[in-house]
């Protein structure tokens, strides 16, 4: 594997230059060089003058976007994002499905019909637009805001509900709260609350998919795609995943979605640097910065992002693509107490992922009113009919409560079933199991 | 945006049940929701505060849920001393629970503010703080997300004071607080109670109230009695339910001090947080059913504990049974049964049985098979007293 590496350094200067590990180049001070040689950084021009580097001195990273906000094309002479307007309806239809969605799962949540739920107003583009670009074979790590990479990579409505009612149907078997989705193919590994704790996890898996395509030349080659939010970018794990995955050269794009809010906490009160991408460069990984609402630009921005990933051997890539959180956090929030109504309402009328599509689509004749209406409709439909076949069906049998904590049940965990079998059966009054499949015997 | 437009869920069919996975049996008589109105472990008097709190008679009260009576306390705390900060997630808009609701608007973003979202930076801030003087109560938003911090408070708080010998420095005055337990539908990362992993961690003091004025007391005594870090853990259904007169002024309860909430000569139930209700609940049916007189001990300080309290109730009455919602395996209760058989062996008339969560995950739609309820510990109480 070294050789192999070597060999593709060698023949790209500007990794040869920048990426060649630095226990293989002897590096010493030579006598009258214009530069510092330490190991901690090669290649710095000495200067006589003292300067800090003060960063708002330095310029704002620009934002790549192909379509402006009425969704006309910015740049006549750009090529053609070689994708079939057949495509690009479906991108849309995602959108428009997840917002769908949305709207009746939090309408259902606040009526007591489900636990929790999350909507993704306004971040449709990113994650829509961003799965589009990657393969089936690809790996998925998610946040919780991601609904869009699961609609777009083929989760069916029957899987998003049986999920949110955590039924017997669910890939997590009931386990977990609602929007916490796990698919095994095209594989997106299950949600997990806790932030950032993904991004190491998806340095790791990158390497993991180099090092199998490096055994095995036949099989196709990889990437992980990362999301998560800006705020959960201040964790620990934020700096961990980055730095590792650069250092290990692993095949990741980590596609930050930076809305502006993590809960009530705005930006200015996350960081103080240029957003999320001036941190990429610091890890020195090759870093963009996308307009979030631009769906053409995330998707371009991706597919550039996976070819670099996959080559030179492998590398990291981050993808800052900025948003607006429209809606509240969750259903346990309520983000008027921390932002102004009219604040929300002057980004839901200024720009939107869908409209800007939509906007598009019409321009090109490929959409109209009376097509909008009908699919809403339909997919309305579709979505309450999946939510009430899903609401009645079973919930998982009990004992899924005891199994997958260890491969194998424990003897412990046998006596604790054996247990609460007893119990249930001694206080049968106690205990309301029919919503449970195989009731008692499901112990 | 006319995607927002309300929609009607007329073509659903009613469910038969609502979510909520707290929905008791009909014929239940032991799994009921607790009704925290008539508990009698709460003070729904302003009489039967004073006399439990050993209060001066001119203290007035005010009935508070719990987060009112923490950021009461919180309150409290912030205009008694200028060393006092408070910080963390989302805290400066009064936080996810409420609990610092308006004390930015009161004490200034000098003193009340958000951070970013990093637990080992919060509480490596906190520690911080303390060792150069100042009263920081830090806030993790879950306790199921203190995990980034365990570094800080294991090897860092908990090591402070003992690493730095006679320089004297230490971590004391941080206060680490944070929501755990159940609350019926918070599944693997919004329900868990970690207390045991932090109690076997020497040097940090772990405390978990039981009722708001609990909580008010407990929390200043944290912030203001000791020069140790404490790790203040906030049973967040109780938030909400459980209301109870509480002290308008400044007061603290001891830490390391466990009460006996009920006396009794048969059986002691030893216990902490929301599970006192289930044990209170199961201890009224018990002594209906069975004429037994059933003694009750709040440990209110998980660590360092109140051994001597525990040791003389068991040796009055020759039963124990502890009860903790999180997990049994290496559990707050293997050591509590533990001391019991060291210290009170030739009194014990039956095992000390353990009732607590199973040694699993609490999944979303098995919650209630996964922790104690009222007829597991009625089981258990059946079980030691005909032993």
């Amino acid at each position: 594997m070294s050789l192999n590496l070597l060999g593709r350094f060698a023949r790209s200067p500007r990794v040869a230059l920048n990426r060649v590990p630095r226990r293989w180049s002897s590096i010493s001070q030579r006598p009258g060089s214009d530069r510092v040689q330490f190991p901690g950084a090669v290649n710095s021009k000495f200067t006589t003058e003292m300067s800090f580097i003060n960063p708002t001195d330095l310029p704002s990273i620009p934002t790549f976007r192909v379509m402006n906000s009425d969704g006309e094309l910015l740049d006549p002479n750009r090529k053609p994002l070689g994708v079939s307007n057949e495509e690009i309806l479906t991108w849309y239809k995602n959108m428009l499905a997840v917002s769908v969605m949305d709207v009746v799962m939090f309408e259902a949540q606040r009526q007591g019909r489900l636990s929790f739920y999350m909507v993704s107003a306004g971040e449709e583009g990113i994650s829509v637009g961003s799965a589009a670009a990657l393969t089936p074979d690809d790996v998925v790590f998610a946040q919780y805001r991601e609904t869009g990479v699961f609609q777009q990579r083929g989760f069916t409505l029957h899987d998003f509900m049986s999920q949110l009612f955590a039924n017997c149907n669910d890939n997590g078997r009931g386990r977990n709260m609602p929007v916490h989705y796990g698919c095994k193919y095209p594989r997106i590994h299950a949600i997990s609350s806790p932030l950032a704790t993904q991004i190491p996890q998806a340095s790791g898996a990158a390497y993991a998919l180099k090092l199998q395509a490096l055994q095995n030349p036949d099989i196709p080659q990889r990437i992980v795609a990362c999301y998560f939010g800006e705020g959960a970018a201040s964790e620990g794990d934020f700096h961990a995943g980055l730095n590792i995955a650069a250092t290990r050269s692993s095949p990741v794009v980590f596609i930050c979605r930076n809305n502006g809010y993590a809960i009530s906490t705005p930006t200015l009160e996350q960081y103080r640097g240029d957003g999320i991408a001036s941190r990429g460069v610091g890890y020195g990984i090759d870093t963009i910065r996308v307009d979030g609402n631009d769906i053409f630009a995330v998707y371009e921005a991706m597919q550039e992002a996976r070819r670099i990933a996959l080559s030179d051997g492998g590398r990291p890539v981050l993808i800052e693509a900025m948003s607006y959180r429209v809606s509240h956090h969750s259903t346990s929030d309520d983000s008027f107490a921390y932002r102004a109504r009219v604040e929300v309402e002057d980004w839901k009328r200024r720009d939107n992922p869908i409209i800007r599509l939509r906007k598009w689509l019409e321009n090109q004749g490929l959409w109209n009113e009376d097509l909008e209406r009908d699919t809403r409709d339909k997919m309305r439909k579709d979505v309450l009919k999946a939510f009430g076949e899903a609401e009645r069906e079973k919930k998982p049998p009990i004992r899924e409560a005891f199994t997958d904590v260890y491969e194998e049940v424990t003897e412990e965990a046998e006596a604790q079933m054996k247990e609460l079998r007893r119990i249930v059966e001694t206080y049968p009054d106690e205990y309301d199991l029919r919503q449970y499949q195989d009731g008692v015997k499901g112990i | 945006m006319h995607t927002l437009r309300s929609p009607t869920l007329r073509l659903i069919r009613p469910p038969c049940r609502r979510y909520s996975t707290a929905a008791p049996s009909a014929a239940a008589r032991l799994n009921l929701p607790i009704d925290y109105r008539s508990s009698p472990l709460l003070h729904h008097s302003s009489a039967s505060l004073s006399n439990n709190l050993d209060l001066p008679e001119s203290t007035t009260s005010k009935s508070l849920n719990m987060y009112q009576a923490i950021n009461s306390a919180l309150r409290t705390a912030l205009t008694a001393s200028n060393q006092v900060m408070l910080f963390g997630e989302d805290v400066a808009f009064g936080g996810v629970f409420r609990c610092s609701m308006d004390l930015q608007s009161e004490f200034g973003s000098e003193r009340v503010f958000n951070t970013p979202l990093t637990e080992q930076g919060i509480v490596g801030f906190a520690i911080g703080a303390a060792a150069e003087g100042m009263r920081p109560v830090a806030e993790i938003q879950f306790a199921d997300y203190v995990f980034p911090a365990f570094d800080q408070i294991v090897n860092e708080a908990a090591k402070f004071r003992y690493r730095e010998g006679s320089t004297e420095s230490n971590a004391g005055g941080m206060v680490v607080r944070m929501p755990c337990g159940a609350v019926g539908h918070g599944a693997l990362y919004h329900t868990q109670s970690p207390e045991a992993l932090f109690s076997h961690v020497p040097g940090v003091r772990v405390v978990m109230p039981r009722s708001p004025s609990q909580a008010k007391g407990l929390l200043l005594a944290s912030i203001f009695e000791h020069n140790d870090p404490v790790i203040f853990m906030e049973p967040k259904i109780l938030y909400r339910a459980a209301v109870e007169h509480v002290p308008s002024e400044y007061y603290t309860i001891p830490l390391s001090k466990a009460e006996i909430v009920k006396p009794g000569n048969d059986l002691t139930i030893i216990s902490y947080g929301q599970p006192m209700y289930l044990c209170s609940a199961a201890i009224a049916a018990a002594e209906k059913a069975m004429g037994a007189n059933i003694e009750l001990i709040d440990l209110r300080t998980i660590y360092p504990w109140d051994r001597q309290t525990v040791l003389d109730s068991v040796t009055k009455t020759g039963r124990a049974i502890v009860v903790h919602e999180s997990m049994i395996n290496y559990g707050v209760g293997a050591e509590v049964a533990a001391t019991i058989q060291d210290g009170a062996f030739l009194r014990l008339e039956a095992p000390v049985k353990r009732v607590a969560g199973w040694s699993t995950h609490t999944g979303l739609e098995f919650e209630k098979f996964i922790l104690p309820d009222v007829a597991r510990i009625y089981d258990a109480i059946k079980q030691t007293l005909e032993y």
